[in-house]
């Protein structure tokens, strides 16, 4: 019982890994593309995705609030850091969006591999 | 394409944190890991209110640990130094809520 229960332990942990790996690669491509960063405290930031690693955290240049108005907290900054843990939602260009590689990749794991 | 997100590019610069429950604090950052727990030199807090403009605390030598960091901006002084803060009011920022 407890062996199964390890193992169990160990193909969830491998599946997160699996998908934050995924995730990881598909923002990889998306570097010098247009985002919108919606974080856990409702701040909006928009700006050209620099770089992601492996916790998702992500850099951003050119920055700018979205709601500048009610958020002037960032306003003599153009470049930051955004910690992955605090990211509620990444908003992505259309066309960095890749319809026929998604559809591919979920065919590919219906299919169960 | 870089490394990924790291702060040595940021390191002696001048920065401005937002912590998760939604301090500013702006200082020099020193040094950084892993986790993002970071040392922030001369650093102080500035508190953003609708009654007056920025009130800046003074904080000294700080450590943050990285828990606690929502964002990690660069400052940039030009921008920085063009801004009034006295004239500046806002809501704090609202906490993360996980």
């Amino acid at each position: 019982m407890v062996i199964l229960f390890y193992f169990q332990y160990i193909l969830f942990f491998e599946a997160i890994s699996l998908l934050n790996f995924l995730f990881f690669s598909y923002f990889k491509d998306l570097v010098g593309r247009e985002v919108t960063v919606e974080l856990k405290n409702d701040l909006a930031i928009r700006g050209t995705l620099h770089s992601v690693d492996q916790y998702l955290n992500i850099k951003l240049e050119n920055t700018r609030v979205v709601d500048q108005e009610n958020y002037p907290h960032m306003l003599s900054v153009r470049n930051c850091f955004i910690r992955g843990s605090v990211v509620r939602y990444v908003q992505l260009p259309p066309e960095g969006v890749d319809i026929e590689l998604l559809h591919d990749a979920t065919r590919r794991e219906a299919r169960g591999g | 394409m870089s490394g990924g997100p790291g702060l040595e590019s940021l390191v002696d610069q001048t920065i401005s944190v937002i912590t998760n429950d939604g301090r500013n604090i702006v200082g020099i950052l020193k040094g950084f890991d892993q986790a993002t727990n970071i040392i922030l030199d001369e650093s102080h807090e500035r508190v953003y209110s609708t009654k007056e403009g920025v009130q800046q605390l003074v904080l000294g030598l700080y450590i943050i640990r990285g828990d606690n960091i929502s964002i990690v901006g660069e400052l940039d002084e030009e921008l920085d130094a063009n801004l009034d803060l006295s004239k500046l009011r806002a809501h704090p920022l609202k906490p993360v809520i996980h």
